[in-house]
């Protein structure tokens, strides 16, 4: 059974290669690249895969799932400049692709329990972008 | 491997009506999308596409290139057009929305490879809302 909690959060970033010139990061993220950042209401949904536990009838606390997620992704994340406020967006450009997969990163190890483990992460940059994420290489 | 979604509008006309089926049988078989003067629709397409990401620009392939595409093969040639009367591939086919994912996709994928050679991100699916209702997809 798949069980799929959504969190949001507003964060600022900006996509640019800092060895590329104007032109060329204009070239290769479009608007994303301009230089003083722009915001998103970033939406996440981040996905469990499991059996619900006989007793409880439950495949996970989703209380418990709303705690990782805030703790881990939503308050470090929310209202800040993702490239100069939450690592490693420092040096990794902070494109959704690579939002997913820092996503996945933070949470997974809080979650993997007998009978139950993350099985994917989205996230909406806007309601017409978003990227799922799985695991494994990414 | 990521797989990113684009989502996609466009505003549409259609008649769904069989050739070899009497108007009555029509009329039974498509109710209400067989009024005549055919009716519209606010389409919503979500165009998926999975690979790679790049190690150095974080991203799975050039976005503005599948929204050049798409544009090109369907928004320009559907928007606010009549599917029966504009679009040769529904002269004789029935524009339901299962046939409009056939042929959209068969559109992306036709020139897929010119878009995104070499280790450029698949396609990997699409999906076609008509209205809020239903949704239609084609999974690659």
């Amino acid at each position: 059974m798949l069980i799929t909690r959504r969190a949001d959060f507003s964060a600022s970033h900006v996509c640019r290669l800092e060895r590329l010139s104007d032109e060329a990061n204009r070239a290769l993220y479009g608007a994303d690249s301009n230089p003083h950042g722009h915001g998103h209401n970033y939406v996440i949904e981040v996905t469990l895969e499991g059996d619900p536990e006989p007793e409880t009838g439950m495949v996970f606390d989703l209380k418990r799932l709303k705690d990782v997620l805030h703790r881990e992704v939503v308050e470090p994340m929310d209202h800040r400049f993702l490239n100069l406020e939450v690592p490693p967006f420092n040096t990794v450009v902070p494109t959704t692709e690579n939002l997913a997969i820092e996503v996945w990163r933070r949470i997974e190890p809080h979650l993997a329990g007998p009978r139950v483990r993350l099985h994917g992460v989205r996230v909406y940059e806007t309601e017409d972008l978003y990227v799922d994420y799985f695991g494994g290489q990414p | 491997m990521i797989r990113l979604t684009r989502r996609y509008r466009f505003c549409a006309s259609h008649r769904l009506h069989a050739a070899g089926l009497s108007d009555a049988e029509n009329r039974a078989l498509y109710g209400k999308c067989n009024n005549p003067h055919g009716h519209g629709h606010d389409y919503t397409l979500e165009v998926s596409v999975s690979g790679q990401v790049d190690a150095e620009s974080g991203r799975v392939g050039d976005l503005a290139a599948l929204d050049t595409l798409v544009r090109e093969q369907v928004l320009e040639p559907f928007d606010h057009h009549d599917l029966n009367k504009e679009v040769p591939a529904f002269a004789e086919r029935v524009p339901t929305t299962e046939n409009l994912a056939i042929e959209i996709r068969s559109r992306l994928a036709g020139r897929w490879h010119r878009v995104f050679p070499g280790e450029g991100p698949a396609l990997d699916g699409i999906r076609i809302q008509e209205t809020k209702r239903n949704r239609f997809e084609l999974l690659d």
